[in-house]
């Protein structure tokens, strides 16, 4: 029998997998992969109380489709801010952007 | 003998996870990409176990079809050097790694000694006209600033990625 702590440490488990890879990589497209896989576990922990917890209304499940919404526009415009610092840069490693840096 | 849907969300949350690791783990940022979908797919599969089928939907479309095109996009525009060394760590790792692994702990004790209070109530028949009632209902005015963010991050990105005039 799966239960709702099933899926929570399923989401848990892809939640740090997703934060590894967000604060270990240099690239910074893989560092936007990172968040990605962490906002996906996120969703999988609303569904899932949704499903176990309330399921006559389907509060939970809008809220993953806002943070679904909501992820794509800040994959969009981050991806975007990647191609112009590479235009500029002609390098995508998240160490060499210190420009704010003294 | 484990019926089907226990038998089925093993075998989802085992590809999920592995292919997560892959997306994580490999040196060719070409293969992170590619992983990402078949995660994103994984976590469609678990969305259909939950009885979310409008969301898996969503997810399918959105995620594994528009999202991970544009990530493949910028991987192809911004690649510069050995394809084979393009997705390295950098020199947190380990404690990146030391980091995620006590959230990973602090967030399974915690679940595992709450209990869980489930209001009694049956899942309406069809998730969509559930879904399509709150977004027109409760949650219209969220619905509608969705909209125009979305338009905002539209016409963001693409003034982003279309470039000032060259500095020089």
């Amino acid at each position: 029998m799966i239960t709702l702590n099933h899926y929570l440490a399923l989401g848990a488990l892809l939640f740090c997998i997703g934060l590894f890879g967000a604060l270990a990589k240099k690239n910074a497209i893989a560092v936007l992969m990172g968040i990605e896989l962490m906002l996906n576990a996120v969703n999988i922990n609303l569904v899932a109380f949704n499903h176990f917890l309330e399921p006559a209304r389907v509060t939970g499940q809008i809220f993953a489709i806002f943070v679904i919404v909501v992820a794509a526009a800040e994959v969009a415009v981050a991806l975007a801010l990647v191609l112009n610092i590479y235009r500029r840069r002609l390098d995508s490693n998240i160490d060499e952007l210190d420009w704010l840096k003294w | 003998m484990p019926d089907i849907s226990t038998l089925a969300f093993w075998l989802l949350a085992a590809m999920t996870i592995a292919a997560a690791g892959a997306v994580v783990l490999l040196k060719n940022i070409v293969h992170s990409a590619l992983y990402l979908v078949l995660t994103f797919v994984g976590v469609a599969g678990i969305y259909v176990l939950l009885q979310a089928e409008f969301l898996a939907a969503v997810q399918v479309l959105v995620y594994a079809g528009a999202v991970a095109v544009l990530i493949v996009f910028a991987v192809m525009l911004t690649r510069r050097g050995d394809i084979r060394a393009s997705n390295l760590f950098n020199i947190n790792y380990l404690a990146a790694a030391v980091v995620s692994l006590a959230l990973f702990m602090v967030i399974t004790m915690a679940t595992g000694r709450m209990a869980w209070m489930a209001t009694p109530g049956q899942a309406p028949a069809s998730n969509v006209g559930a879904i399509a009632d709150a977004f027109l209902g409760r949650f219209a005015i969220p619905f509608e600033i969705a909209a125009v963010l979305l338009l905002v991050a539209i016409v963001g990105a693409i003034l982003l990625a279309r470039g000032g005039k060259e500095e020089q």
